[in-house]
């Protein structure tokens, strides 16, 4: 098992250009902005001496160039800067933020999975049938609804209608965090079923067509041993690279849903500081959500490697 | 006839459409298995021998079923059981070897524990009894080394060793009847020979009956005391192994004996089937043979021929071999 997962090492080495990519692109994009850091803080009754003293102790007349090398030195020192808004380290700002984000985006993984996993199946077990065209329609439904607004349909029934759930926040307790992160999370998680639903659903029919399925059957297994037994892992092994690339998307949409619920995560984080052209931290927060992605890549690939005894990542890695 | 462990009685598989049979694949097939025995059932693909061996385990394809006719185990219908006590059977009494034993077997789990899973649902063992059971059915295969082998996955293991894994499997639970889809076509002959010596090794110590689907005339005088030749969904002839391969009566098993190799004879020429069979949807009137039959006469593709008993124990469906020999 361990020998399969030489290919880890190799990989976080290649995430390292990925990430100066990262930072470069982020660093110039986020300069295309018009307006600057010194006119957000001052605000607008600002005068121009002052806007130009500040922008000049922030250091942000230098030349471009040299303004990524200087934000680079930092980088290979630990520190992502200070924010220009907050006047604390973007490091502590993010320490802040990662935790409800990153239990947002599990919390909507785990609901997606015991939505998908049982709906995949319901209609694997007679595709055509009405249990499967049910099926479908759901993720159709699903697939064509934007996030945002099925968090505020969410909201307005669940929180608002019904006072079930809080309308916003993330509380204080860990059952808190789980009480008040559900609707959020649950909105995700609607967002990415189909994905998984109709993945699941395909390879479910082909394991289900299989020889090693009807051996099975030979020795007497049924209903859901059978199922737990022989379909849902081997169903499972493509699957997992589509729950892979969709949590790329995911990232992105915890973003928006985050604003919709006012949690206190990245995505909030994230588009305060490009309101307030507070560069620092923008930088550190796309800094993050990339690596993230990539780890989830490589998360991805040791998932698979241990569901599927045939891969081996390594030789992978090699050719 | 109540000693029979397995009876098959005018038995029909096809598939239907819009709840009205559409197509026969396997037309009026009986045949009957005693403990012990072992029955070899000869056919070229599509023949319908695989379909009629996957009908009494209860694993015809998706939207194949059986049309009508009986199908009893030890005096009860298969055919007309509960799907739970039919499940029941299936590892203990009755079990199925396949053809493709990489296919047979799933990808991701270790052999060992595919062996076990019998023995645990039906033996009720544990875990750990379950792994001995079945490392002990692995050496008694003749797998080397079955500890270690045991953890291995199928992709691990070469074509022989998967094929022994899957008699591992199928004799697990000591089954009283043994269903083999082809299970040496897949592999080279001197692992065969190996695997069929396996076979009838276990099958001779436990009494096991066997039924054995192959398009290997030389298999079958190998393994079988009994045997039946299908050609086009219909058993043609049928008998004892020395009487049909010794004294085929039906054109079609002269043909098959002509068109193989005989050791004994290396000097003589081959001679093939001239045509192909017939397709499931055009079968022609009559005996389906009879297009490529050199003694077809009109007659011949007026009706289907009825099976007549042209020795003790020895039956064939010719109008010509059963009228010449009545």
């Amino acid at each position: 098992m361990l020998h399969r997962l030489r290919f880890i090492p190799a990989r976080l080495i290649q995430s390292i250009p990925v990430a100066f990519g990262v930072t470069l692109i982020v660093f110039f994009m986020a300069h295309l902005l018009p307006g600057n850091a010194a006119l957000a803080l001052l605000g607008q009754r600002a005068t121009a001496e002052s806007v130009a003293a500040l922008t000049t102790q922030l250091g942000l007349d230098r030349p471009l160039p040299e303004q990524y090398l200087i934000f680079l030195a930092q980088l290979f020192q630990g520190n992502l800067g200070t924010s220009l808004t907050y006047q604390v380290p973007v490091s502590d700002l993010l320490v802040q933020a990662v935790p409800v984000t990153l239990a947002l985006l599990l919390y909507a993984l785990i609901l997606s999975l015991f939505i998908s996993i049982p709906l995949a199946a319901l209609a694997a077990f007679r595709p055509g049938g009405s249990r499967d065209l049910g099926v479908r329609g759901f993720t159709l439904v699903g697939q064509g609804m934007p996030q945002f607004w099925v968090g505020i349909m969410l909201l307005l029934i669940f929180a608002v209608r019904f006072r079930l759930f809080p309308v916003g926040g993330y509380g204080t307790t860990q059952l808190d965090h789980l009480y008040f992160l559900f609707l959020p999370a649950l909105t995700l998680a609607i967002s990415m079923s189909p994905t998984i639903i109709r993945s699941l659903r395909s390879s479910m029919i082909n394991v289900l067509e299989s020889e090693y399925v009807g051996t099975a059957k030979s020795k007497g297994s049924y209903g859901i041993s059978l199922f737990r037994g022989h379909v849902l892992r081997n169903a499972a092994i493509p699957t997992v690279s589509v729950i892979g690339v969709n949590l790329g998307f995911l990232v992105g949409g915890s973003l928006v849903i985050e604003r919709v619920f006012a949690l206190p995560g990245l995505g909030s984080l994230m588009i305060n500081s490009i309101f307030s052209r507070d560069f620092p931290t923008v930088q550190g927060v796309t800094l993050f959500v990339a690596l993230f992605v990539v780890v989830i890549g490589i998360l991805t690939d040791v998932v698979y490697t241990m569901l599927d005894p045939r891969v081996d990542m390594s030789k992978a890695v090699r050719a | 006839m109540t000693d029979m462990l397995l009876e098959v009685e005018n038995l029909v598989i096809g598939m239907r459409r819009a709840g009205r049979p559409d197509a026969v694949i396997v037309d009026d097939v009986s045949f009957s298995v005693a403990a012990h025995e072992r029955f070899g059932i000869v056919g070229e693909s599509g023949s319908g021998k695989s379909l009629t061996l996957r009908a009494v385990a209860g694993l015809l394809p998706k939207g194949v079923e059986v049309l009508s006719g009986r199908i009893a185990y030890a005096g009860k219908s298969l055919t007309g059981m509960p799907p739970q006590e039919r499940r029941r059977l299936m590892g203990p009494e009755i079990a199925m070897i396949f053809q493709e034993p990489m296919t047979a077997l799933n990808p991701v789990i270790r052999v060992g524990e595919q062996i076990a899973e019998g023995p645990r649902r039906h033996l009720g063992l544990s875990k750990k009894a379950a792994n001995t059971v079945a490392i002990e059915m692995m050496a008694r295969t003749g797998i080397p080394d079955p500890e270690r082998r045991a953890r291995a996955y199928p992709h691990e293991l070469s074509g022989g060793l998967r094929q022994r894994i899957m008699i591992a499997m199928a004799v697990s639970c000591n089954p009283r009847l043994l269903l083999c889809d082809e299970p040496t076509t897949a592999l080279d002959v001197t692992v065969q020979h190996q695997v069929l010596k396996v076979l009838e090794g276990l099958c001779a110590d436990t009494g096991t009956a066997l039924i054995f689907v192959t398009h290997d005339l030389a298999v079958v005088n190998q393994t079988c005391t009994d045997m039946a030749v299908m050609y086009s969904g219909h058993i043609v002839e049928s008998g004892t192994v020395a009487d049909v391969l010794g004294d085929a009566r039906h054109p079609y098993t002269q043909g098959l004996l002509g068109s193989a190799p005989d050791f004994d004879r290396p000097e003589r020429r081959l001679v093939p089937i001239p045509g192909f069979p017939p397709s499931l949807t055009s079968r022609p009137a009559g005996c389906p043979f009879a297009p490529r039959c050199a003694l077809a006469v009109d007659d011949c593709s007026k009706a289907m021929p009825t099976t007549e008993l042209v020795a003790p124990g020895h039956t064939a469906a010719c109008i010509m071999t059963a009228g010449v020999l009545a």
